[in-house]
């Protein structure tokens, strides 16, 4: 058996990985991790030694360094070669680095950021007994509605945990697309779960909701994390290992050998479509594609304003990233196979998204069955099974969370006496009330349509493009219809804001701080640089576009 | 290189919207004033690349290429036929007079402050800020500088990101500043307008959508969105595409083209806008927005799909008589003035899309001629429709009666207006129809003759409006109603003359925009029917 042996059109060949020896871990290339989980540790450090008057600060410092240390890190390793030329399987064998990974790490790292601004943001709630607050619970132990929670929020405790919480959710999300071996996947997958559903219960208004969605999501993803373990057992059956490279050997035959206590399972392919079938279902239920999509709209609704941004960015970054490898890497052999299906998903996907999401009257339960249409467009970049369909789905995927985490974090600043307004009727004329903001959130309704000169239309133009050239030209027309009936609501939110007379009681818009105008700013800039001049962005998510094996 | 002309007349009514849009509330005035400069410099550009133009040269002139997404085979490619330059002309000459013509369009209405002051409790907290002057005019100049670079752009994937972007400004036009002569509530006025700003859109939408996929599809086969190399490897053979390919990228593209025009049964988004947006943001759509339609046949359905366009001939001429004549038959039914208009605006798009189609060189000049001129008589008969309604607040023909003996100069400019629309000989029209029909017959005679139905429906519709508003005893309501102010004269004036000018002596038109007819004619290797219309003269 020889790893070096180059199989397809999308994988290239790194050096061999089966050598016996010490463990072997490259602590530079895996930087951009260590880095994100070594400050969250210290994070929970803080949490415990640290007074709480100056925990927000300092969390937020260490926070945001982290991340922005991890990031120029991810800069370094590409700018080293390591995302081309240099393309290895790190950690023996557990994690690779390569061009995808090196690619989705920074849109996450730099998602992340902006999400933690929208997190740390203090301006938009009335001040509570002299202490300006953020959008999380002031004990999240404290039963709601009871005089424990109004002793909590008189003495002024905040849930700085929030910061820890994210960077492990992010430290999981940074494994996730690089995971070269099923478990080191799966470990991914738990360690940015958890802190998510944590991080989904902290609401500070409306806390029975958000505890709702909490429970919601945990139990949902658990199951789906169940599925996705018991696929992973099927498939170690099947080749006898947990090792990508491995695998996708097992599956194109090249392997003759067989492990003597697995001589009954290995090489049935009953085990491997039904191994497959339950772990890429695991992983189609964190980017939400219907039918795996009944918890995003709940979740999304219920879940603190600033966590359903970054939840709705940066999970579907790891998430896809880690479905591409997992196609890409261990089963084009099967592509025969998982194609079909494929394409079934993202067509009902796209259609159900966009059909579903006409009907809402909740702007987040909009924009969740938003996000649930967009996974079926980049969906149909997946299937289409060329470097390009990986590259096109990269530059999709970093469009898409700037514009996500911006359009969420205008969410936040529309506010009236019960904290954020989001039901859609009291969103009637705010563009005469406050032109700026609701012009900008136009701006982002216009990218989640795909309008020219907006990151959304060049990014939607790569899947398809991936995608007709992949031969899935039926799919191409399917998109373009759901992209019809998408623009729909969209337009319907724009009508709103602009042609309708204000209402006297209607919404104010809160004026945030520096923080969340940083992160709408970004979210701004980056659709429509994007949108103009997509030619750098192209070309880094072009060059990002080859899996290592 | 050169000055790039081309970039230039695009990119200032750009620059002149964004300029625009940034004057403070308080300076309403000086906001109309900028864009009516902005405007009026880019007709001098636009004058400027009329004059740099040689309609014997080269077929694209003034070129210019960049490099852009080569990631999608797109370059920034821009250059102009005459008919482009045509077009270019007739967009820059307009924009001025609808901004002159609807300077007071946008003021903010007494109902709207009052409104404001009132505001609800959060008021102290949220400024009123709504800027609608300059929201008015930024999205004009905005409209004007996408329109223009959809005439420029020779690059595929250039034209279609403009094409689409141009809806944005165009739906706030039309959604953000309706007409005020409305017959119902306030309320339901608003709600009228914005059903019509919606209905524009998505039928615009979906039509471009339709088209994106078959830009995607283009890009398949060809490889790059390159209008000239596109049509090069076409011609020596290096691109060969199925014939069925061929077709499905060409109904992508007219379906799309068939929506903006607009072609029946494609067309009832069209009397809804016209009807809710104020007059001048209705020439808008229909003497400038929509020439984009029509020029995207010509330049892109022959030019990238010639078979498939002989192919889809004679359903399209069909579907272009019916708009001919339903169009004109619901103009004569119609109780509001804008309404009509809009009708008859249908009615002539099918005249133009009619000529086009008929692939000889007469119904291509025609066609072609006939965009430049329904531009300009549309734009006359709409403003001064537009002024009079202004003066009585009611957009129903049956609500005036006798308009001439009280304010003459309005009743002999809206006569003008009236019949340059029905192609009365001796201005403008009637010579882009005459060759539209000469075009018709010389190929098929039958389709000539229905189509001939239309003009007499045409004079119809067009003398009943007049003798309902203008003549007859003097209804008490507009009674004291003023005559035409100098600003409105200033932007009837000026287009009346050159409806009798290019109606007299159309020749410089004509030998603008032939040269690059026959291009097109050649694109689809057509030959005119020499020898039947030899035996029939």
């Amino acid at each position: 058996m020889s790893a070096s042996a180059v199989h397809s059109l999308w994988t290239m060949a790194a050096d061999p990985v089966d050598k016996i020896g010490a463990p072997k871990i490259e602590y530079g290339q895996l930087s951009p991790t260590l880095i994100v989980i070594g400050a969250a540790v210290v994070g929970v450090l803080i949490e415990a030694f640290v007074p709480r008057k100056s925990r927000y600060y300092i969390q937020l410092f260490v926070s945001v360094v982290a991340l922005a240390a991890a990031f120029a890190a991810v800069v370094g390793l590409a700018a080293r070669g390591f995302g081309t030329t240099k393309a290895q399987i790190a950690a023996m064998g557990a994690i690779a680095v390569d061009g995808p990974a090196l690619f989705l790490q920074g849109t996450i790292l730099l998602a992340g950021l902006v999400a933690v601004f929208t997190f740390a943001e203090r301006r938009l709630d009335p001040v509570a007994h002299g202490n300006r607050v953020d959008s999380f619970v002031a004990q999240a132990g404290s039963v709601p509605g009871s005089e424990g929670e109004q002793a909590a929020t008189k003495a002024g405790f905040t849930t700085t945990e929030v910061f820890p919480l994210a960077l492990f959710a992010i430290g999981g999300m940074l494994v996730f697309p690089a995971a070269n071996d099923l478990l080191t996947l799966f470990i991914a997958l738990e360690v940015f779960s958890l802190p998510l559903y944590l991080l989904c219960a902290l609401a500070r208004r409306k806390r029975l909701m958000s505890q709702e969605a909490a429970v919601k999501y945990f139990l949902l993803g658990a199951f789906a994390s169940a599925f996705t373990l018991f696929g992973i057992a099927l498939l170690y059956g099947y080749a006898g290992s947990v090792s990508y490279a491995t695998i996708a050997n097992v599956v194109e035959g090249n392997v003759t050998t067989v492990d003597p206590a697995l001589a009954d399972t290995m090489g049935n392919d009953a085990l491997l479509l039904i191994g497959v079938a339950m772990v890429v279902m695991g992983l189609l239920f964190k980017v939400g594609a219907v039918p795996f999509h009944m918890w995003t709209p709940d979740v999304y609704q219920g879940a603190p304003t600033p966590v359903t941004g970054f939840m709705a960015a940066a999970t579907k970054v790891a998430a896809f990233g880690a479905l591409l490898r997992l196609l890409y890497v261990v089963l084009p052999g099967l592509r025969w196979d998982w194609r079909p299906v494929m394409w079934g998903i993202a067509i009902i996907t796209m259609l159900g998204g966009a059909i579903v999401a006409i009907t809402q009257t909740d702007i987040k339960r909009l924009l969740a069955y938003s996000s649930i249409a967009h996974a079926g467009f980049i969906l149909a970049g997946v299937i289409a099974t060329t470097p390009d369909g990986v590259s096109s789905v990269l530059f999709y995927l970093a469009a898409y969370s700037f514009v996500t985490i911006g359009a969420f974090a205008v969410v936040t600043l529309v506010r009236d006496a019960g904290g954020e307004a989001t039901h859609l009727s009291k969103w009637a004329g705010l563009g005469r009330r406050s032109p700026l903001v609701a012009a900008v959130f136009a701006v982002f309704l216009l990218a989640f349509a795909g309008i020219p000169l907006t990151s959304g239309f060049t990014g939607k133009f790569a899947v398809f493009k991936a995608a007709a050239e992949g031969g899935a030209g039926a799919l191409v027309v399917v998109g373009v219809l759901s992209s019809a009936i998408a623009a729909f609501f969209y337009v319907r939110v724009i009508v709103l804001m602009f042609f309708s007379e204000p209402k006297a009681d209607g919404p104010t818009v809160a004026v945030p701080s520096p923080l969340t105008m940083t992160a709408i700013g970004v979210g701004v800039a980056v659709t429509l640089v994007l949108g103009v001049a997509p030619q750098y962005f192209l070309d880094l998510a072009g060059q990002a576009g080859v899996f290592v094996r | 290189m050169s000055f790039p002309l081309l970039t230039a007349t695009a990119a200032l009514p750009a620059v002149g919207a964004i300029v625009t849009a940034a004057v403070p509330a308080a300076r309403r005035t000086a906001a109309k004033w900028l864009a009516l400069l902005v405007s009026l410099a880019t007709l001098a550009l636009a004058v400027t690349v009329l004059v740099r133009f040689d309609p014997d040269g080269d077929r694209y002139q003034l070129t210019e290429s960049r490099a852009w997404i080569a990631d999608f085979g797109v370059r920034y490619e821009l250059g102009v036929d005459g008919i482009g330059v045509a077009l270019i002309g007739l967009t820059a000459l307009l924009i001025p007079f609808i901004i002159l013509a609807g300077w007071h369009d946008a003021d903010p209405s007494p109902s709207s402050q009052l409104r404001s002051s009132r505001g609800g409790p959060n008021e102290t907290k949220a400024p009123y800020k709504w800027r609608p002057t300059q929201g008015f005019f930024a999205l004009i100049l905005a409209v004007e500088a996408m329109v223009i670079i959809s005439f420029e752009a020779t690059d595929v994937f250039l034209f279609y990101i403009f094409f689409e972007a141009m809806l944005i400004p165009m739906y706030f036009l039309i959604g953000g500043f309706g007409d005020r002569a409305h017959a119902g509530s306030d309320e339901n006025a608003s709600a009228q307008r914005s059903y019509a700003a919606v209905k524009f859109l998505l039928y615009n939408l979906v039509g471009g959508l339709i088209m994106l996929a078959a830009v995607i599809g283009l890009y398949v086969v060809a490889g790059n969105f390159s209008l000239q190399e596109i049509a090069e490897a076409r011609a020596n053979g290096t691109l060969d595409m199925a014939t069925n390919t061929e077709r499905l990228l060409f109904l992508g593209f007219f379906f799309a083209f068939a929506v903006k025009a607009p072609l029946w049964p494609l067309h009832t988004w069209l009397p809804n806008a016209m009807g809710e947006a104020t007059a001048p943001v209705a020439v808008l759509i229909t003497a400038v927005v929509d020439k984009v339609g029509t020029f995207a046949m010509l330049r892109f359905c022959l030019g990238l799909f010639p078979e498939a366009s002989k192919w889809a001939t004679p359903v399209i001429l069909v579907l272009a008589l019916i708009s001919i004549i339903y169009g004109a038959l619901l103009a004569v039914g119609q109780r509001d003035i804008k309404r009509l208009v809009a009708y008859a605006s249908i009615s002539h798009f099918g005249f133009i899309i009619l000529g086009i189609f008929v692939m000889t060189s007469q119904g291509q000049s025609g066609a072609t001629l006939y965009m430049v001129n329904h531009g300009i008589s549309t734009a006359a008969l709409m403003l001064v429709a537009g002024f009079l309604i202004s003066r009585r607040g009611s957009r129903l023909i049956a609500d005036y009666g006798g308009v001439q003996k009280v304010a003459p100069v309005l009743a002999g400019t809206f006569l003008i207006g009236g019949l340059a629309t029905l192609s009365l000989p001796g201005l403008a029209p009637f010579v882009s129809e005459f060759l539209v029909l000469v075009g018709a017959f010389a190929r098929y005679p039958v389709v000539g003759i229905i189509a001939t139905v239309g003009i007499v429906l045409a004079a119809l519709y067009t003398l009943v409006l007049y003798q309902r508003t203008m003549t007859g005893p003097v209804k008490p309501e507009v009674s004291a109603m003023p005559d035409l102010r100098v600003r409105e004269l200033v932007v009837v004036a000026p287009l009346i003359a050159l409806l009798i000018g290019l109606g007299v002596y159309p020749k410089p038109l004509t030998e603008l925009v032939n040269p690059a007819v026959e291009h097109t004619m050649s694109d689809v290797q057509k030959k005119d029917p020499q020898p039947e219309v030899e035996a029939a003269k």
